[in-house]
């Protein structure tokens, strides 16, 4: 069977999941994804063709409301929680 | 106390409101079994005895003001740490969030205050609800009550947990594969997991949202109801939430179970299920007929790619809810790394555990350009399927009676090291939540090491009232089901 995680695959995973694994923790994400995804393509055994895919249980359609604002303001409870901040901002490192 | 502790959240809740016990008696009884058990069992992440002594007042006022009427109120509560609590720290029991305190309240949460409940705790769980056995927390492992060489099942083994040791009398778990009804049937206390949409998933951090629900625990199907009844309805917070009308599920008592329809499906008692588990089922099934309940075994087609579709489903959304976490807005933040995509890279890797990544990482590859029919559109699909069969079965039955896990409670330290044996653990819980079933799982046995069997009663959406029911009965049926703990001598 081929492989399908090869290193170019799990480069584009790490990138997608922003994550940056260590070489040990690479290898052995490598070994159980492609354990779990041979596990997993069992649904081939599945006819879809004539399927549609199924989203979501509940059929309500679109849920509408005013686009105003009622939980105030809250700016300093929620920078509380900010790793970094400074004068009332979120301070993330050099970008350019 | 003991005779406290014994109480079901009803009974509790009724003396309270008679003047025979009051608000802060209890909650000292709770607090002083939390400070006996908790040694052992770890099932509390956070307890804040000052938040809760303001909290008493304010609810003892308004007992006595008429503002908290209803049949729980004064009676505490836990709350899994993946639900926002207002000022009190929500870690999702993972690093990344380990100082995180939530601006607002979680709907369930402002649901449980505004009926005069008191939250204790925040309850232990797999890191943001990642896991089997409550064993991925960041911070520290919970034990079963029963035996504490065991797991309590997971991700809402911390709430079970707590449960089961008579910490508390009831509390909220989430359920997104199984997460409140396979640690109830562990630990041997009754959790329901509402109908998707029933309860509101505001303040509920998100690992699968097409999957998550919250869903109380306690000790008997009647506080369950109880519990659902303050916890259900619409939400506009939660764009997904039903607007149908609640159902009451309290009041009306059944005797017995005539005229109710029971169907066991073979594949969820087949091989790799532990034979004592299905003596129990069995005997569960035996008792129901007796009362009149029409119960016969029928084939549920599709039991076999539950799994598959459901860790495909979950793994997609997880990924994308969690890319939230990039160590700016809150969370944890790496030291280490050069420039803004280095430093989210690092903070998630030193920030999320094992678990988490692995899921994200699938997730990311599922939903990927080129696999995205194969893997992620192939799952819904086949949830389509898998909820064709569920309308089929509800066709004949009121209840389809399962068991919610192939065993009991495994030791601690046995499930982290094969991750798809641990996904394969769930089979007989996930299908619920792919279909967006309500199921109530109660315990109906004892296996020969002293550890709880749970029988799940699945309905079909919006049969809460029917489960439960079918439920109550039961319990009358099989008779009290012992506690865990130790009597004071």
């Amino acid at each position: 069977m081929s492989r399908k995680i090869d290193d170019a695959t799990m480069d584009n995973v790490e990138i997608l999941a922003k994550l940056a694994l260590t070489p040990k923790e690479r290898k052995k994400a490598m070994a159980e994804m492609e354990k779990i995804l041979d596990y997993v393509e069992k649904l081939n055994e599945l006819d879809t063709d004539r399927i549609e895919p199924l989203v979501h249980i509940l059929e309500s359609g679109n849920v509408f409301r005013e686009d105003a604002v009622v939980n105030g303001d809250g700016k300093e409870e929620a920078l509380a929680n900010a790793p970094r901040k400074k004068d009332g901002q979120y301070m993330v490192p050099k970008t350019v | 106390m003991e005779e406290l502790l014994r109480m079901t959240a009803l009974e509790l809740g009724s003396i309270i409101r008679d003047g025979k016990v009051g608000v802060k008696e209890a909650v000292q009884c709770c607090q002083k079994q939390i400070q006996k058990s908790e040694p052992q069992i770890g099932a509390f992440l956070l307890t804040d005895e000052e938040k809760t002594e303001r909290r008493v007042k304010e609810v003892e006022e308004g007992i006595r003001q008429g503002r908290y009427t209803g049949p729980l109120a004064g009676v505490p509560v836990a709350v899994k740490d993946n639900i926002c609590t207002r000022g009190m720290k929500t870690t999702c029991a993972s690093r990344m969030l380990e100082n995180f305190v939530p601006q607002y309240d979680a709907e369930a949460v402002r649901r449980l205050e505004d009926a005069g409940m008191i939250i204790v705790g925040k309850t232990n769980m797999d890191e943001f609800a990642m896991g089997s056995t409550s064993e991925t927390s960041y911070f520290q492992v919970t034990k079963n009550p029963w035996n504490t060489e065991h797991v309590p099942g997971g991700s809402s083994g911390g709430s079970c947990a707590a449960v089961a040791s008579g910490e508390v009398w009831a509390a909220l778990g989430s359920d997104t594969g199984g997460s409140i009804r396979q640690p109830s049937s562990y630990c041997g206390v009754v959790g329901l997991k509402p109908t998707y949409g029933r309860v509101s998933r505001y303040g509920l951090i998100a690992y699968a949202s097409s999957l998550d629900q919250i869903g109380p625990v306690g000790r008997s199907a009647a506080d369950c109801g109880a519990l659902y009844e303050i916890l259900a309805g619409t939400d506009e917070k939660d764009a997904s939430s039903s607007r149908k009308a609640v159902e009451a599920v309290s009041g009306t008592k059944r005797d017995d179970l005539k005229g109710i329809r029971i169907g066991i499906p073979e594949e969820y008692l087949g091989e790799g299920t532990d034979p004592e588990v299905r003596q129990a089922i069995e005997k569960a099934a035996d008792l129901m007929r007796e009362s009149g309940a029409q119960v016969e075994w029928f084939s549920l087609k599709m039991t076999e790619y539950v799994i598959p579709a459901y860790y495909i489903i979950a793994c997609a959304e997880a990924s994308s809810n969690l890319e939230r976490f990039d160590g700016v807005k809150y969370g944890y933040r790496s030291p280490k790394g050069e420039g803004l995509h280095e430093m989210y890279k690092k903070s998630r890797q030193e920030g999320f555990g094992e678990e988490v990544k692995r899921r994200i990482m699938l997730g990311s590859f599922v939903l990927s350009s080129g696999y995205y029919d194969a893997y992620y559109l192939k799952a819904l699909k086949t949830k389509a399927l898998i909820k064709r069969e569920f309308d089929l079965a509800f066709q004949k039955y009121d209840c389809i009676l399962a068991p919610a896990s192939p065993t009991t409670a495994p030791k601690l330290g046995t499930s982290l090291s094969d991750p798809l044996k641990m996904y394969l653990s769930d089979v007989d819980t996930v299908a619920v939540n792919l279909a967006g079933l309500p199921a109530v799982c109660l315990p109906c046995g004892m296996d020969s090491k002293g550890l709880p069997i749970g029988m799940q009663l699945i309905g079909d959406c919006f049969q809460e009232k029917k489960i439960l029911e079918t439920a109550a009965v039961y319990e009358k049926l099989r008779g009290p089901f012992p506690v865990s703990w130790k009597e004071e001598m």
